[in-house]
């Protein structure tokens, strides 16, 4: 028997199915939720293969705020955790011209997992349980030059999930703020990323894991972008709009 | 990007891949060219340059599905990428076990077979190719090939050991041994000097396991003084009762890190022999004793990251094996020459392999030994002094470990080597697949 399910939001990300690997390995039922997830069937076999736990897939897409009710009626289970892992990034310079891809980035990173995300939070209100993890990103504590358009959609999308932890506190209900810097996935494919301050999957999912046991409210991986962070915001206007970082 | 082997030497600059299914790696298999080679990578944990190609690595860690398994065979089919820990986190709950595995387990099985690896029952199992039953080969031209040993001998045999040679292997289909518990029982046996460690091998051929650990500081008469361990699975009946309960789950252990590189003053001489020394005390405490399969096959896994304790300059490490009828002297003369250099090793480590023989794997009936050594000039020097005696006493070395092999030296210590290379050419691998250490050693 499977212990209470975990729900994948944008399960095809290697973020989320990192996330997906490490639950089903603690012995969680998995719900898959992506979009073409007919064709994502060799990975949940692969999931049932190494853990021994129930896997379902389920069509879910982000933009589509209609049908976010259907969907979760849709589950065989009201999940014990979700995990949203959505999210698309487009050249900045592109985003800069083409105000569609500006706003596709605005709507996959900001509006339609908060929407989501937001009626799920109501559903473990009135059951009084479960877990909400939002994977949002250090791009989001301060606007700069390169990714600013991304990370405005992330920063709104932090303080919506901060918002939303202050609201359940006390509920039974909590809210996790993941801010990972560098990960070496397919969004990063092809980026002369740092050693040293990039990440592999894996440490998301077992960051991830272990900040959904201990009840931790917001997490940076790996933990030195907190510090990176730390100094980056405390930087006066006047000199950050001069710098290129 | 800077990539390495697991001795962080050498360093190479290399353009890397990450294709997420057969179609991506096929567009990068045929766009490669003479000029532009690639070459598979795994996990990295070859110590050399044999996973890195400047003009094109490719990372199958990707490619990580597990596939199908079968719970009455134990016969898992999995694609190249999959991580050896996952096979064992995901069926040593369910009572199997890999049927051959190196001294990590962070190891994909794309890498063990193209390294033919052996575990400390080469001389019961033989190697990696023992639990293969089928493998998908990407050739030159793009295709897809099921390899097998009864339908395409040939190239199951120099895929096996090929070193990544002879295509990107994509998926294996492996078959698992059945065990009952996770606990190896251990007999360790305490040799003051090389001929009591090799007779203790030659005096426990029906050992499962066995493997002998070397004090290389030792001298004199004491010369190859070792710990011999000899290792079976347990039985459920024959667990204490305090470990039957769940024979196959482990207590969880923390597992420690290294991120830091550590200087390399704190490696010195001194350090390295209070290490000898007190690992070989530790272990001298308790000759029978359960070991937990996480300790008894991999203690290095529970430091992770502990390549970087040799410093930025990285390691090398030494590995050859000796035909029998040569082994004693040979083993003794690399022992003096070692010891008299007192370069202690970190790690050294004997083993006696059974018969094989194969058209480019490593292992062959005699025995092996294994060290590593910081990459200072003094070791390197070292190095060159312990080739020749290898070469003399008829012995070869294991292309996983090396990073520094000469072309010549190869051909003249391994005579498979010319017609491996040969064979490349004519069927129009050597175009296509080509390592740093492929290039160095003109194969
Ligand atoms: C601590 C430690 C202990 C070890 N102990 C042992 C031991 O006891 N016995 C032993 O035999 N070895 C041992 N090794 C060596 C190790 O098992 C081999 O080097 C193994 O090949 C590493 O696998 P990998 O996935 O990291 O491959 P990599 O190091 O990435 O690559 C190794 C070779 O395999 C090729 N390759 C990788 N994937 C593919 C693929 N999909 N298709 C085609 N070619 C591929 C590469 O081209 C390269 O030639 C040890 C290594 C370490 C670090
Ligand atoms: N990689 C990094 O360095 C990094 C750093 C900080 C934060 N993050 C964040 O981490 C999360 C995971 O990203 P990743 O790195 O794993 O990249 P990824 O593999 O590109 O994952 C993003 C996923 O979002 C899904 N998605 C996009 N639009 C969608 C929609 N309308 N409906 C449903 N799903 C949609 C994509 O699905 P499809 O496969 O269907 O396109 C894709 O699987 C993202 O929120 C990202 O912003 C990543």
């Amino acid at each position: 028997m499977s212990k209470e399910a975990v729900l994948i939001l944008g399960a095809r990300s290697d973020i989320g199915f990192a996330v997906a690997r490490r639950f089903a390995q603690a012995g969680h039922a998995i719900q898959l939720a992506l979009r073409d997830a007919q064709g994502f069937e060799d990975h949940r076999r692969d999931l049932e293969l190494r853990s021994n736990v129930g896997v379902t897939l389920h069509e879910f897409d982000v933009l589509d705020s209609a049908g976010i009710e259907p969907f979760l009626d849709s589950l065989p289970e009201l999940p014990i955790v979700v995990v949203c892992a959505v999210g698309t990034m487009n050249e900045q310079g592109r985003s800069e011209q083409e105000p569609d891809l500006a706003s596709l980035d605005m709507r996959s990173n900001f509006e339609g997992p908060a929407l989501v995300l937001g009626a799920i939070a109501n559903r473990f209100e009135t059951r009084g349980r479960g877990t909400i993890v939002g994977i949002s990103s250090v791009a989001g504590d301060r606007g700069r030059a390169t990714n600013y358009i991304y990370g405005a959609a992330k920063a709104g999308f932090s303080a919506f999930l901060s918002g939303l932890r202050n609201r359940l506190t006390g509920t039974g209900v909590h809210v996790i703020t993941v801010k990972p810097g560098f990960v070496a996935t397919r969004m990063t494919d092809g980026l002369d990323l740092p050693e040293k301050l990039t990440a592999a999957p894996s440490e998301l999912g077992e960051a991830i894991f272990s900040a959904v046991q201990k009840g931790r409210n917001v997490i940076y991986v790996r933990r030195v972008w907190w510090l990176v962070m730390t100094i980056i915001c405390a930087i006066p206007e006047a000199i950050f709009k001069k710098l290129r970082i | 990007m800077k990539l390495s082997g697991w001795g962080r030497y050498p360093q190479v600059e290399c353009t890397l891949h990450h294709p997420r299914d057969a179609h991506a790696l096929r567009d990068l298999v045929t766009q490669a060219g003479a000029e532009a080679p690639v070459i598979a990578r795994g996990n990295g944990r070859a110590y050399g340059d044999a996973a890195l190609a400047p003009t094109g690595t490719v990372s199958m860690c990707a490619m990580d599905q597990m596939i199908h398994f079968d719970a009455q065979t134990g016969v898992l089919q999995a694609q190249a990428g999959v991580l050896l820990a996952d096979v064992i986190s995901a069926f040593l709950p369910r009572g199997w076990f890999p049927m051959v595995t190196p001294g990590t387990r962070f190891v994909t099985l794309g890498g063990m077979a193209a390294a033919d690896v052996h575990g400390k029952n080469h001389h019961i199992d033989g190697s990696f190719r023992s639990c293969v039953v089928w493998l998908d080969l990407m050739r030159p031209d793009g295709s897809t090939v099921r390899v097998t040993p009864d339908k395409t001998p040939d190239l199951f045999d120099r895929t096996l050991g090929g070193m990544g040679l002879t295509g990107v292997i994509l998926q294996l289909c492996i078959r698992l041994t059945r065990v009952e518990t996770g606990w190896i029982h251990q007999h360790t046996i305490d040799a003051p000097n090389l001929d009591a460690a090799m007779a203790a091998f030659e005096d426990n051929p029906d050992a499962t396991y066995s493997v002998a650990w070397i004090d290389c500081l030792a001298k004199g008469a004491a010369l190859g003084r070792s710990l011999v361990m000899l290792g079976e699975h347990a039985t459920l009946a024959q667990l204490p009762a305090n470990l039957r309960r769940r024979p196959l789950q482990l207590p969880p252990k923390p597992r420690k890190a290294i991120r830091m590189t550590f200087p390399m003053c704190a490696l010195n001489r001194w350090s390295v022999k209070a290490f000898n020394a007190l690992y070989y005390w530790k272990s001298r405490r308790k000759t029978n004793s359960f070991v937990d399969w996480e300790s008894y096959f991999y203690p290095l896994d529970a430091v992770l990251g502990w390549n970087r304790i040799y410093g930025r300059k990285g390691f090398v490490q030494f590995q050859c094996v000796l035909p029998l009828d040569r082994s004693a002297d040979g083993m003794r003369a690399l022992l003096s020459e070692i010891s008299a250099a007192g370069q202690g090793s970190f790690l050294a480590v004997l083993k006696r392999f059974g018969a094989q023989d194969s058209a480019f794997s490593f292992p062959t009936e005699g025995y092996t030994l294994a060290l590593d050594f910081p990459a200072t000039p003094a070791c390197l020097a070292l190095l060159t002094r312990l080739e020749p005696i290898v070469a003399d006493h008829g012995g070869r070395f294991y292309l996983a470990k090396d990073a520094v092999l000469s072309a010549q030296r190869l051909r003249e210590t391994d005579g498979r080597a010319k017609g491996f290379a040969d064979t490349r050419l004519a069927q129009g691998e050597a175009g296509v697949f080509s390592s740093a250490q492929s290039a160095r050693l003109k194969l």
